[in-house]
């Protein structure tokens, strides 16, 4: 987040959300109810990867829609962010599951929920 | 997936090698290969260059989203982007 993006009550809005959860998905649709083949993507390998998650249908809203781009600096939706930290889209997200990154990232999420 | 019926610019959608000229004009010693997996503007797109050693994935995908302009903000509906360097391309 930038300096300029402090006033911007929907910028204060999104850093909360990804500050505030530690796995965050700003999607199209709900996980139960994806709308776009690339968040449904995204959303079956959080599911497999057995952390919960936060999800924001940024259908609903054209200022979250928007912003989450301006936010992270890209232009596309799905985003998927790991304790505060953008992580990618569909396709980084795809390649860490394939590779074993993203369950490395999430195991400690894992471990501290079974506790 | 539907269109939006509500106005768009009027903006002819790209060729995929248009796109694939852009990148190579933005990102040094890109090889670029492009095509449509869906539609008319469903891309797909593999570039690898030598320009995005010692990037993150995140960073190397953010040089080809700035090279791309405007269209990824207008007509471009989805890409599917790879990104590697000459070096990960030959451990594949």
């Amino acid at each position: 987040m930038t300096d300029s993006m402090h006033s911007d009550p929907i910028q204060q809005g999104i850093d909360k959300l990804v500050k505030e959860h530690p796995v965050v998905l700003f999607m199209k649709g709900t996980p139960e109810f994806p709308q776009c083949g690339f968040s449904q993507r995204v959303v079956a390998i959080l599911n497999n990867m057995a952390v919960p998650y936060a999800a924001v249908n940024v259908l609903l809203d054209d200022a979250v829609r928007d912003g989450i781009k301006v936010y992270a600096d890209w232009p596309t939706i799905p985003q998927l962010y790991i304790k505060g930290e953008f992580i990618g889209g569909c396709d980084i997200v795809t390649e860490m599951s394939e590779n074993g990154e993203l369950d490395a990232m999430l195991a400690p999420l894992r471990a501290a929920q079974e506790n | 997936m539907r269109r939006m019926m509500q106005a768009m610019p009027d903006t002819a959608i790209p060729q995929p090698e248009e796109l694939a000229d852009l990148v190579r004009r933005h990102i040094p010693e890109a090889q670029v290969e492009v095509g449509l997996f869906s539609g008319d503007d469903h891309f797909e797109m593999r570039v690898t260059s030598s320009a995005f050693a010692g990037k993150s994935r995140v960073a190397q995908h953010k040089m080809v989203y700035a090279a791309l302009g405007e269209h990824m903000r207008q007509r471009v509906h989805a890409l599917a982007l790879t990104t590697c360097t000459p070096q990960q391309q030959e451990n594949i």
